[in-house]
C-alpha cells in the first residue's frame, strides 16, 4: 500500500465571493497511497470538501500540485478534467443524487453512456455492480421507489459501475439512519479491501470514520494530525 | 439506454406540463400550416393550368361594371366555347343576411356551368319566367325555400325604379352539383337577368363580370391574353383570369391577408416563444444538481448544453410535426368545405416553412437555457450557490 494513488502539494485554494477573497486550503500537503480508505474530518469550514472536490477533480486549486494516479490534474483544462473523471473517480454524495426518471439500472448505465461499450456490454457491467451493492432484484425501480439505503447503495453501484480506481464520498451516510450508514459504511469497506478501491470519504460522524483505515483531521484549511483505525 | 432515451426519459419528469407544452405547439403548428398555406394561395402568380373557366372584370377593379358591347368581341376569340355574364345583386334576406345572389342569363348559365343539375323543366321555367330566381341545394336548405314560393329578397346596391330596394322572386328551381364536391358549392342564388336589368333603377346593360367556358384548358393563358390585349387602351380595360384565381382575389378584397397571417403568426410565435421558454428555463433551474452530477461523471460542458438544446427540441419537433401532420389533412377537409373556391394546401412549400420554424423556435427557446446548463460550474451547482 505504499505506491501514492493521490498526492496533495503544496496546494492553496481560496474563493471569490463577491468582493471577498475566502482562504479555503493553506499549503496543504497529503498523500494517500493506493488501496487506503481515508475519512476527512473537521469542522464546517474547514476545507474538507474542498479538498475532496480538488482530489476528484471538480475544482482546480490556486496554487499547488496534485496528482492522482500519477497524473497531474491541476493542469488539466475543463474537458480533459471530465474526460479524466470519466475513467478514475467515482462520486458518492450524501443526497445521492439520482436521476429521478430514471430506473436503478438506467442510473447506474449512465456513466457508461461515455465509454465505448457496447448496450448489451454496458447491460452485463450494470447487473455486475448492482450485484455488488446488493440491489439486482431492484434494477427496475425508480429512485421514488426506493428507501434512502437503496437509493445510495444505487449511487454506489453507479459511482463503480465504470471500475474507477478513486472512490470519492462526501458524508455517504450524512442522510441515513445509523443501521443504514453501517450497512453503507461496510459496503464501502468490501470495496476498499476487496475490490481494491482507494475510499477518501468525508464525514462528521465519528463512527462513520471508525470504518476508514485512517482519519485526517482538518481544521482552517491545515492538516492536524492523522489517526489509525482499528478497523 | 442511448443519450436519445435519456432525452425522452427527462421529457416524461412532469407529464402535465410536458403535455400542456406540447399543445401548445401543436396548436401554434397547426395554425402556423393553415395560415401559411393561406398565405401561399394568396401570394401565388397566377395559374392557368387546368382551368376550364375564365372570368373577365374590369382591370380596376371588379366592383366596377363592363358594358354589354364587350360580349360579341369575347365570344369571338377563338377557343371560347361560351360566355356568361353576371351582376352582383347585392342580396340582404330579411334583415342583415346578406347572401350571394348574381343576375344572369339563365341559357348561358347552364351552358357555362354544366356541373350544376336541375330538371330541364325547371331550367325552362328560368329562362322564360321574367321574375325567377334559382338557388342551390345548401342555400334552400338553410332557409327552408320551396319551388314555388315567392321570396322576398332586398338589394344592398341596386333599388327598383319605385325607389324600394325590396325585390320579390318566385323560386323556380332548386339546383344541385354533379357531385360531391359541386354538391358543396351549392351557396348561391341565381336571379334572371332581364328581369332585373328592366326592373333596376341605374345600372342598365352591364356585366359585373364575364364569366367564359373554354374549348381546351391548354388554351387558357392565350385566350385571357387575347380577351385582355382586345380591350388595351380602351375606356373598358380588362383583367382576365381564371376562375380560381378570381375567387382567390374575391377573398382579398378583406384585406392584406399576407400582412394578416404575417402579423397572426408573429403573435402566436411570440406567445409561443415565451411559453416554452420559460417551461424550458424554468425545467433547466429546477434540475441544476442534476446537470451538475452529470458533470460530475465526466459528460463535458458540450454535452450538457447538447442534453438540453435536444430536450428543448424534441419538444418542438414533436409539436410542430404534430401540428403540421394535422393541419394537412385540415387545409384537404377547408379546401374541399369551400367547393374548391379556398384551394388552401399544406403541401411541401409550407412543410419546408414550418420545419424550419421548428429548427428556429428549438433554438430560441433552448439556447439560452442550455447555455447555463452548459457553463454552471459543479462546485456551485452541488452547493446550491
Amino acid at each position: 500500500m505504499s505506491e501514492a494513488m493521490v498526492q496533495v502539494r503544496d496546494v492553496h485554494k481560496a474563493y471569490v465571493r463577491g468582493k471577498q477573497t475566502v482562504d479555503v486550503l493553506h499549503g496543504l500537503t497529503l498523500d494517500i497511497p493506493r488501496g487506503d480508505f481515508v475519512a476527512l474530518m473537521g469542522p464546517s469550514g474547514s476545507g474538507k470538501t474542498t479538498l475532496l472536490n480538488l482530489i476528484g477533480g471538480l475544482d482546480s486549486p490556486t496554487s499547488g500540485e496534485i496528482l492522482v494516479g500519477g497524473e497531474r490534474i491541476d493542469r488539466l483544462s475543463g474537458g480533459q478534467l471530465a474526460k479524466w473523471r470519466a475513467r478514475n473517480v467515482g462520486f458518492v454524495f450524501q443526497f445521492y443524487n439520482l436521476m429521478p426518471v430514471l430506473t436503478a439500472e438506467r442510473n447506474v448505465e449512465l456513466p457508461l453512456l461515455l465509454t465505448p461499450l457496447s448496450a448489451a456490454q454496458r447491460r452485463k457491467s450494470v447487473a455486475v455492480a448492482l450485484e455488488v451493492v446488493g440491489l439486482s432484484d431492484r434494477a427496475r425501480h425508480k429512485p421514488k421507489e426506493l428507501s434512502g439505503g437503496q437509493e445510495q447503495r444505487v449511487a454506489i453501484a453507479r459511482a463503480l459501475v465504470s471500475d474507477p480506481a478513486l472512490l470519492i464520498c462526501d458524508e455517504p451516510t450524512g442522510d441515513l439512519d445509523r443501521k443504514t450508514a453501517d450497512e453503507i459504511l461496510g459496503l464501502l469497506q468490501v470495496l476498499n479491501r476487496d475490490h481494491g478501491k482507494t475510499v477518501v470519504m468525508v464525514t462528521h460522524d465519528p463512527k462513520a470514520a471508525e470504518f476508514a483505515s485512517r482519519t485526517l483531521h482538518l481544521e482552517k484549511g491545515q492538516l492536524l494530525e492523522q489517526a489509525t483505525s482499528a478497523a | 439506454m442511448t443519450r436519445t432515451g435519456f432525452v425522452l426519459a427527462n421529457l416524461t419528469r412532469r407529464k402535465t406540463r410536458t403535455a400542456l407544452t406540447l399543445l401548445s405547439i401543436l396548436t401554434a403548428f397547426l395554425l402556423f400550416g393553415l395560415l401559411q398555406a393561406v398565405n401561399v394561395l394568396f401570394s401565388a402568380g397566377a395559374d392557368f393550368v387546368g382551368a376550364t373557366r375564365l372570368v373577365t372584370q374590369a382591370r380596376v377593379s371588379f366592383t366596377q361594371s363592363l358594358p354589354m358591347r364587350l360580349l360579341p368581341q369575347i365570344e369571338s376569340v377563338p377557343g371560347v366555347e361560351d360566355v356568361m355574364w353576371q351582376q352582383w345583386f347585392g342580396a340582404v334576406w330579411q334583415e342583415n343576411t346578406q347572401l350571394i345572389f348574381l343576375a344572369v342569363d339563365p341559357v348561358r348559365l347552364r351552358a357555362v356551368y354544366p356541373e350544376y343539375v336541375m330538371p330541364d323543366a325547371q331550367w325552362k321555367a328560368f329562362a322564360e319566367t321574367r321574375t325567377s330566381m334559382i338557388v342551390g341545394r345548401n342555400l334552400a336548405d338553410q332557409y327552408g325555400w320551396k319551388t314555388g314560393e315567392k321570396v322576398p329578397i332586398s338589394s344592398n346596391i341596386f333599388p327598383q325604379k319605385d325607389g324600394s330596394k325590396n325585390w320579390i322572386f318566385d323560386l323556380v328551381g332548386i339546383y344541385d352539383g354533379k357531385d360531391a364536391q359541386w354538391q358543396r358549392n351549392t351557396n348561391v342564388g341565381w336571379i334572371n337577368y332581364d328581369y332585373f336589368d328592366e326592373a333596376n333603377l341605374f345600372g342598365r346593360g352591364a356585366a359585373g363580370t364575364y364569366t367564359i367556358r373554354l374549348a381546351n384548358p391548354d388554351q387558357a393563358r392565350q385566350v385571357a391574353e387575347t380577351i385582355d390585349a382586345m380591350f388595351e387602351n380602351s375606356p373598358d380595360e380588362t383583367k382576365t383570369q381564371t376562375e380560381k384565381d378570381f375567387n382567390i382575389g374575391f377573398f382579398k378584397q378583406i384585406g392584406d391577408i399576407g400582412l394578416i397571417v404575417r402579423w397572426i403568426l408573429f403573435a402566436v410565435f411570440f406567445t409561443l416563444l415565451l411559453v416554452v421558454g420559460n417551461t424550458i428555463a424554468q425545467s433547466v433551474r429546477e434540475r441544476i444538481p442534476e446537470f451538475a452530477i452529470l458533470k460530475t461523471l465526466g459528460f463535458s460542458d458540450a454535452s450538457v448544453l447538447g442534453f438540453v438544446l435536444a430536450e428543448a427540441a424534441a419538444l418542438c419537433v414533436i409539436g410542430g410535426l404534430l401540428g403540421l401532420g394535422l393541419a394537412t389533412p385540415l387545409g384537404i377537409a377547408i379546401a374541399d368545405a369551400t367547393g374548391g373556391n379556398l384551394p388552401i394546401a399544406v403541401d411541401h412549400r409550407v412543410w419546408l416553412m414550418g420545419l424550419a420554424a421548428i429548427v428556429l423556435l428549438s433554438l430560441a427557446v433552448g439556447l439560452l437555457p442550455a447555455l447555463r446548463a452548459g457553463r454552471l460550474t459543479i462546485v456551485d451547482a452541488l452547493a446550491g450557490r
